[in-house]
């Protein structure tokens, strides 16, 4: 009895005292837990930081890794001008097509998909849906995928960043369970209205489905933004280059980047003789990487739920 | 409209009724529609070509395969390729090496595959809503960042010119920069670093979505019995997540030889090749760089049939364990 008096009086107190840490011991325990997910934190944020500063710091100062809290000398020449650079205005415009295209595909072909996976009147659905479903675990290989890719003359063509991507099994289990918990009295309804199935998907079914459709989208735009090796495997022609690609040369050619730099500036001695603002070969770098990482750095907290979402509905699939 | 008004009505209609449709409805459903096949049928198509057709390419690894005289007027030479993977010292000794580095990665990831669950579990015991909110965005973000992009950050971070070297310099602890990029020591460490510093917050966010699916009572109990704090963590948080943590921890046997190659691609130089190619990498590199097509494909060929086979033992032995499959 005694006990479960305490016992009873224990869990009564608890809510008046919060959650406050009871004991010495509790104390240390919070701050150094806190301290140490604060220097985690400040991990994971400080180089994008570093990389934001440093493109709106003098330039001179920036090529020596000199600029470390605050901008030093700001200016917003360095976004100016490598937009002047060769290819880096055409990456951009290659980039955020394949983003959109990619994006729009993909979410357009599994919800399609993933919708008439539903239907059981489908002839040989269930097999059908496997044969989709099962090319996640298995894959031939990058050669002869790029042999097949090369054969339908998808090399140095916009279009290999959009179409090999179109069919991704796991968003079409991501909308297939989504359609299975919608009613199924939508469908029935429209049909006895008249319509047929790509009117039911289109009118009903599509306009519903936005929740899913908004996670598969956030993931697949980022996927694209950040794709760099079908570049690497499939093109050699610069007009083709993404961003990614295109810093991923800027970073290994530092030599020919300052070279470029100065073209840009049209061998103009007096806009070089500025060591402010003259590009140095960082500067380009670092200016280059903050305009491939700004748009995620905007998006991500966004809609960060829904890149939560969709790991929990993959989890619950796995 | 007239559809969306039916629509409101229907999705209001009773479930029992909706459950009676279709169950008047089942004898129609015998007859299959191949109209509706016919409508998926462009994109399973694109299944077949970009899935299944590419492992017709696996017979390239029976061939000289010359790309310019075509698959007929390449030399057939059987499985020369794959013995010469085992007989030539050389290449036994390459091969060798990568598989070394592919498995002391991936195993390097397995066995630091519990500090997602230790940010999740010592996060939860951060009560301030905004401080866990700012961290959990923070420590994300990485995750959703290319590998070029990482490797930007290390070179100007890294790099002989970069900041690290810049602070050291200055405060006078080195005279001569430190060649942190450009260095075959520690590789499969800092490749270790950089997966952990992109990967480890994102990781923890299937295991926070657990802990709030934990049954509270259970805590209630445990407190009542006198469980602290610490106690909890180890008899209560931890344990409900271990199912979670086992099936990752398969999945990730299963992807023993799966590194993906961004990653050692971007980071490869002279300096550090030895110790960075990976099996995915050493492929490319095999196939593309060196254009020795058949050799690379004869050992992608290896790897996929490997990974396949892992995934269908992991998946045995995750059913019999637990009673479900994990794919």
């Amino acid at each position: 009895m005694a006990i479960a008096a305490d016992a009873l009086s224990r869990t009564k107190r608890a809510p008046r005292r919060g959650r406050a840490p009871r004991t010495k011991g509790s104390w240390v325990f919070s701050i150094l837990n806190y301290a140490v997910f604060a220097l985690f934190a400040l991990i994971c944020a400080y180089p994008f930081y570093y990389l934001i500063i440093n493109s709106v710091s003098a330039n001179d100062l920036s090529a020596l890794g000199d600029v470390r809290f605050f901008p030093v000398g700001f200016h917003l020449s360095n976004y100016a001008q490598v937009f002047q650079l060769q290819g880096l205005t055409l990456a951009t415009a290659v980039s955020v097509a394949r983003t959109v295209l990619g994006t729009a595909g993909t979410v357009l072909v599994s919800a399609f998909l993933g919708f008439m996976f539903t239907q059981e009147r489908m002839w040989g659905r269930a097999f059908w849906y496997r044969f989709t479903v099962i090319t996640m675990y298995f894959s031939a290989g990058l050669i002869p995928v790029f042999l097949i890719i090369k054969g339908l003359g998808l090399t140095n063509n916009f279009w290999v960043y959009v179409i090999p991507y179109l069919v991704q099994p796991f968003n079409v289990i991501l909308v297939k369970t989504f359609v299975e918990s919608m009613p199924r009295s939508m469908q029935e309804a429209a049909e006895m209205d008249g319509a047929n199935i790509i009117q039911v998907f289109f009118r009903v079914y599509l306009p519903n489905m936005t929740p899913i459709l908004a996670t598969v989208a956030i993931f697949s735009a980022v996927a694209q933004w950040n794709m760099f090796q079908d570049t690497l495997i499939y093109i050699t022609d610069q007009s083709l280059y993404t961003l990614q690609y295109l810093l991923y040369m800027f970073i290994n050619q530092a030599n020919s980047l300052a070279q470029a730099a100065q073209n840009a500036a049209g061998g103009n001695l007096s806009a070089i003789a500025n060591a402010a603002t003259s590009q140095t070969a960082t500067s380009i770098q670092m200016t280059v990487a903050v305009v491939v990482v700004l748009p995620i750095i905007f998006i991500y907290p966004l809609f960060q739920r829904f890149f939560v979402k969709g790991i929990m509905l993959g989890s619950v699939k796995g | 409209m007239t559809t969306q008004a039916v629509l409101q009505e229907a999705v209001t209609d009773e479930v029992v009724e909706s459950k009676s449709h279709r169950r008047a409805k089942r004898p129609r459903a015998g007859k299959k529609s191949v109209g509706m096949f016919l409508c998926i049928l462009p994109f399973l198509a694109l299944v077949f070509v970009f899935s299944y057709l590419p492992l017709y390419g696996w017979i390239f690894s029976l061939y000289d395969y010359q790309p310019a005289l075509g698959l007929s007027g390449s030399d057939f030479v059987g499985f020369q390729w794959f013995e010469m993977l085992v007989r030539s010292p050389t290449q036994l000794a390459q091969i060798t090496q990568v598989l070394v580095n592919t498995l002391a990665m991936s195993f390097l990831g397995i066995l630091t595959s519990f500090l997602p669950i230790v940010f999740a579990v010592f996060l939860n015991e951060v009560k301030a809503p905004w401080f866990r909110n700012v961290v959990q965005t923070l420590t994300t973000l990485p995750n959703f960042i290319s590998w070029v992009l990482v490797y930007m950050i290390a070179f100007s971070l890294f790099s002989s010119s970069g900041l690290v070297n810049s602070v050291l310099t200055d405060s006078g602890i080195i005279t001569t920069p430190i060649k942190f990029l450009d260095s075959g020591d520690h590789v499969w460490l800092t490749m270790l670093l950089w997966s952990l510093w992109k990967g480890v917050g994102w990781g923890a966010i299937i295991y926070l979505a657990a802990i709030t699916g934990i049954d509270p009572a259970l805590y209630e109990s445990a407190k009542i019995d006198g469980a602290g704090r610490f106690q909890l963590m180890r008899h209560i948080t931890i344990p409900q997540l271990m199912p979670t943590y086992v099936v990752l921890l398969m999945l990730s046997v299963a992807n023993l030889l799966n590194n993906g190659m961004d990653q050692y691609y971007v980071f490869q130089n002279a300096f550090n090749m030895k110790h960075i190619q990976v099996l995915d990498l050493y492929v490319y590199n095999v196939g593309m760089t060196g254009n020795n097509l058949s050799l690379a494909t004869a050992i992608g060929m290896l790897k996929s049939l490997i990974s396949v086979i892992l995934l269908v033992v992991v998946n045995l032995i995750a059913k019999r364990a637990r009673g479900t499959s994990i794919i």
